[in-house]
């Protein structure tokens, strides 16, 4: 208990540690949108004509579109031509073939970061495949997953070399005209990774990659598609940090996951981008649209999320239960402090016989933080014997934060079962009585009752992950408790 | 897209202002018209409408009318008062008041039950007072269009310290028409302080006619007042009724509302209680059964916005064939409001595979010491007690009954106005298949 909590107290002392930008040329697009900046991301990516189109569809649809309004956020409206469209190392113009031909100055960024490209045997299990502002740099273990015949790369070279998967899959989940956000990630989208899983394999190691916003001014806009083929399994791993920053940032990526016949997907998710000053100033906006596609009979998707970041967090991870006897889960830790906002929760889309699934939600507020679950569990007419349960927990950590639950259930089938539970609660005076009596610290009492709130979601995460998700929170809500 | 119906209620309206040209409220009902005419009626679109469409309500041009009460059979009348309970009846025939037919007994001082008609011109500045209470945000097109048709409904006031014992029961009858029509009562309850008294409103359909009930509710409680408030929805199977019940609470006011919803074709229950100062609570049981291709919307919302305030809220729902129901619990804790205690749950039983439950239980919280929590349910009758009464002998259907009725008593049983809930049980099964055999085994 003792290290830790000075584990605790050096990294809050650090300030927010991935605070730095690292200078590096960047070959970036004037700010602005239209036509012309499209038709150059997708000529410098070197992309085929169906693809461009498609974008260009996307755009025109976008176009028509009007911003959401409906989450329980508040923020500055964003000015889309504003942002920069395009940001590209310049030194990746030849692409590099190993890490020796790698900028200098982009792996120590890496090291600063603690992406372990240099101790990957070390490691071993961990494929990373590292996104420097939009493009892949770096790809490792590509070798081992090749020889399992699966293809873990980044999105741009998925395009260029296996343009039948990619064509066949992108959009079939989050179609380009989704949504506002995803409309303009179709649009705009500069990398992101891609993955497929062939028919009865068991992806030999975790999949990850390290998201990083790190040129001013550039939204981020990723693309990530997983394909898992029939009997497949796979676990995929994503973690964001970002450098300090005054002015607010977009990131609006969207997520595609395709489980068919007797596939897992297990999508697990720390965040945490920079949230802005205890002012509430800066700060990124986190748009993003996850959504999995059960499609076959027996598919099984899972969502972890872990959300200690952003100033803005806005994402719903949705799982569509086509397939009968799929299984949908959704397991999230949220957490707001200072002025932080989070509208988040799930979908759970029940079209399937027999299909189920389990929602289980903790939010976390502090400060002037607000903390919303929202989500839909909808049985349609011919999904008998669906089962849904939902649990959704709110702590709440100081006077001045909210909580809010909006879930949202919509049943159309007799057979169905669906459960929803929803508590709010502060740390409770006797709790903290009871441990501080037993000569536990304050502080120490706070982060086991906190840790002890979350540990049905921090069980779900791979155990890397799980370290790094509680020093995370500790971190959040420092400060939060008085 | 109702520009046609807005345009035929407007006409009414300026119909209707000749004949009540004099009256104190014509600044109300001016208001009210025009905000009808900015804002229309609500749509889909609108999130607290999501899940009901009004258009067989706006799509219709109901008119006014008027029925001569003498149609109504005596016998019919037996049936519908409830003998076994020594009340005040007022009773309203298709809107209207109808003198006849209602019975008032002896009143403590001060007390003032009257029709709104009458009460209008004997204390004109009580009413005008307490409904300006609405404010243009609250209001929803049907609320509006029911203050633009101000006219007859019921002013109940009761003075300080006033304790009336026997229950006040509002009887809307409605039916006895060829053409469609709507009805606006308007119902004020003024509670001073340490006063208490039970309200049951009835809404009950003479036969199946084509009607559009559209009611309002207005409540104040000051310090320490109490209010038992039943609403007993029985419209004809053809009818609509849309009604919302709007309640201010002083000081250590308390208010328990029950409300049970059988009829109509389409209906919308809304209630909305705003818990003003600490110790103010709220309890609210409610029950909807539908059938057939009815659809029952009940939407509550509770707003704490001082300490040590509470509500309990408990709601079940019923659905069969095609039926549809929709519950919307919302309870906002405001920023001050420390040592909160909000508990909701909302069950509901679907019985057919094409019939539809939406369900939408919501809590917004922004102080910290609270105690809230939330539950939704949606499911069957359970498979093992089913199997239990089965191996017991009971035939399937008697055994279904019995569960779906035991389902629904959990809200009817904390009814204790012994007739009203008598009454209730007896309709209720009534309505499932057995009956007889289940009165047998519930009695």
């Amino acid at each position: 208990m003792a290290t830790k909590s000075q584990d605790v107290e050096t990294l809050v002392k650090k300030e927010y540690a991935h605070g730095f930008v690292t200078e590096i040329d960047a070959d970036t697009v004037a700010p602005g949108l239209n036509e012309d900046v499209i038709r150059l991301i997708s000529h410098k990516k070197n992309e085929p004509e169906w693809l461009l189109e498609w974008r260009l569809k996307a755009y025109r649809h976008w176009l028509t579109m009007e911003e959401p309004k409906w989450a329980h956020v508040h923020y500055n409206p964003i000015d889309f031509q504003e942002i920069s469209y395009y940001s590209a190392p310049k030194s990746t113009n030849d692409a590099p073939k190993s890490l020796d031909e790698v900028d200098p100055k982009l792996l120590e960024t890496y090291e600063k970061l603690g992406i372990p490209l240099h101790e990957q045997k070390m490691l071993a299990g961990v494929a990373v495949d590292a996104v420097f502002d939009s493009v892949s740099v770096a790809t490792t273990f590509k070798k081992k997953l090749a020889e399992a015949g699966v293809i873990f790369c980044p999105f741009s070279e998925a395009v260029q070399e296996h343009p039948e998967l990619v064509k066949k899959y992108l959009g079939s989940v989050v179609p380009a005209a989704d949504n506002f956000y995803a409309a303009l990630n179709s649009a705009v989208f500069t990398d992101g990774s891609f993955c497929y899983i062939p028919k009865n394999t068991r992806c030999p190691m975790e999949l990850s990659t390290y998201f990083r916003i790190n040129a001013s001014k550039t939204g981020q806009f990723e693309r990530t598609l997983i394909v898992a083929d029939e009997g497949s399994h796979v676990s995929y791993l994503e973690g964001c940090t970002a450098p300090m920053r005054d002015e607010n940032q977009l990131h609006a990526a969207v997520v595609e996951l395709i489980a068919l016949d007797n596939a897992t997907i297990k999508y697990s998710t720390v965040q945490n981008w920079y949230p802005g000053d205890e002012n509430g100033k800066g700060g990124i906006y986190n748009f993003v649209t996850k959504r999995g596609d059960c499609r076959g009979v027996n598919s099984h998707i899972s969502w972890t999320q872990v959300e200690t970041g952003s100033a803005i967090t806005w994402k719903y991870p949705s799982c569509l239960l086509k397939g009968d006897n799929s299984v949908g889960e959704f397991y999230s830790v949220a957490v707001t402090n200072n002025y932080q906002q989070a509208d988040t929760g799930t979908k759970m889309i029940h079209l399937g016989k027999n299909t189920r699934s389990t929602i289980i939600s903790k939010g976390i507020s502090a400060g002037h933080g607000q903390n919303a679950y929202r989500g839909l569990v909808k049985i349609s007419k011919n999904a008998a014997n669906a089962r849904n349960y939902t649990q959704c927990d709110s702590l709440l950590m100081g006077d001045r934060c909210g909580a809010h639950t909006f879930p949202y259930i919509e049943a159309r089938n007799a057979s169905a079962q669906v459960e929803h539970e929803a508590t709010t609660s502060k740390i409770g005076d006797d709790q903290l009585f009871y441990c501080m009596q037993r000569g536990i610290a304050e502080e120490d009492a706070v982060h086991m009752i906190v840790n002890g709130f979350c540990k049905e979601v921090f069980k779900e995460l791979p155990m890397e992950f799980a370290v790094e998700a509680q020093k995370l929170l500790s971190v959040t809500l420092e400060g939060a408790v008085g | 897209m109702n520009s046609t119906v807005i345009k035929h209620y407007v006409d009414q309206f300026q119909h209707l202002q000749k004949e009540l040209i004099s009256d104190q409220l014509q600044a109300h009902r001016q208001s009210a018209i025009e905000l009808l005419q900015e804002t229309g009626f609500p749509t889909m679109r609108q999130e607290n409408w999501k899940y009901t469409d009004v258009r067989p309500i706006t799509g219709k041009l109901f008119n006014t009318t008027t029925v001569d009460p003498e149609k109504i059979s005596t016998e019919t009348f037996d049936n519908l008062r409830l003998h076994e309970l020594d009340c005040h009846e007022l009773v309203f025939i298709n809107g209207r008041y109808s003198a006849g037919h209602s019975i008032l007994k002896a009143l403590p001082e001060g007390v003032v039950i009257k029709d709104l008609a009458s009460a209008l011109k004997d204390h004109p500045q009580l009413i005008a007072e307490h409904l300006s209470g609405f404010s243009a945000a609250e209001h929803n097109g049907f609320s509006a269009l029911n203050t633009a048709f101000i006219r007859d409904g019921a002013l109940i006031c009761l003075p300080p310290n006033a304790v009336i014992e026997k229950p006040i029961n509002l009887l809307y009858l409605s039916g006895l028409n060829d053409q469609p029509f709507a009805s606006h009562p308007r119902n004020l309850i003024i509670l001073s302080e340490n006063s208490q008294v039970t309200v049951i409103e009835s809404y009950i359909g003479l036969n199946d006619s084509d009607y559009f009930t559209n009611t309002v509710t207005e409540v104040c409680m000051k310090q320490n007042a109490h209010l038992q408030h039943y609403k007993i929805q029985q419209e004809s199977m053809q009818a609509y009724h849309i009604g919302s019940l709007k309640i201010t609470q002083a000081k250590d006011s308390q208010v328990e509302s029950h409300s049970i919803s059988l009829g109509g074709a389409l209906v919308r229950n809304d209630i909305h209680s705003l818990l003003e100062a600490e110790g103010a609570g709220i309890r609210m049981n409610g029950l909807y059964m539908a059938t057939g291709k009815q659809h029952v919307d009940n939407h509550t919302r509770v707003d704490h916005m001082r300490p040590h305030t509470s509500s309990h809220e408990i709601y079940r729902g019923v659905l069969n064939d095609h039926a549809r129901g929709v519950f919307n619990g919302k309870v906002v804790v405001h920023k001050d409001a420390q040592k909160t205690d909000a508990v909701q749950s909302n069950a509901n039983l679907l019985l057919s595979d094409n019939a539809e439950v939406d369900t939408k239980p919501e809590l917004e919280i922004y102080a910290d010491d609270v105690k809230c929590a939330h539950g939704a349910t949606v499911g069957q009758l359970d498979q093992d007690m089913l199997f239990y009464l089965r191996s017991r002998s009971i035939d399937e259907n008697t055994a279904k009954s019995l569960l779906t009725f035991a389902f629904a008593d959990e809200v009817i049983r904390r009814i204790n106005l012994d007739p009203i809930r008598k009454r209730l049980e007896y309709q209720v099964i009534g309505r499932l298949p057995e009956a007889d055999l289940i009165r047998e085994f519930a009695a």
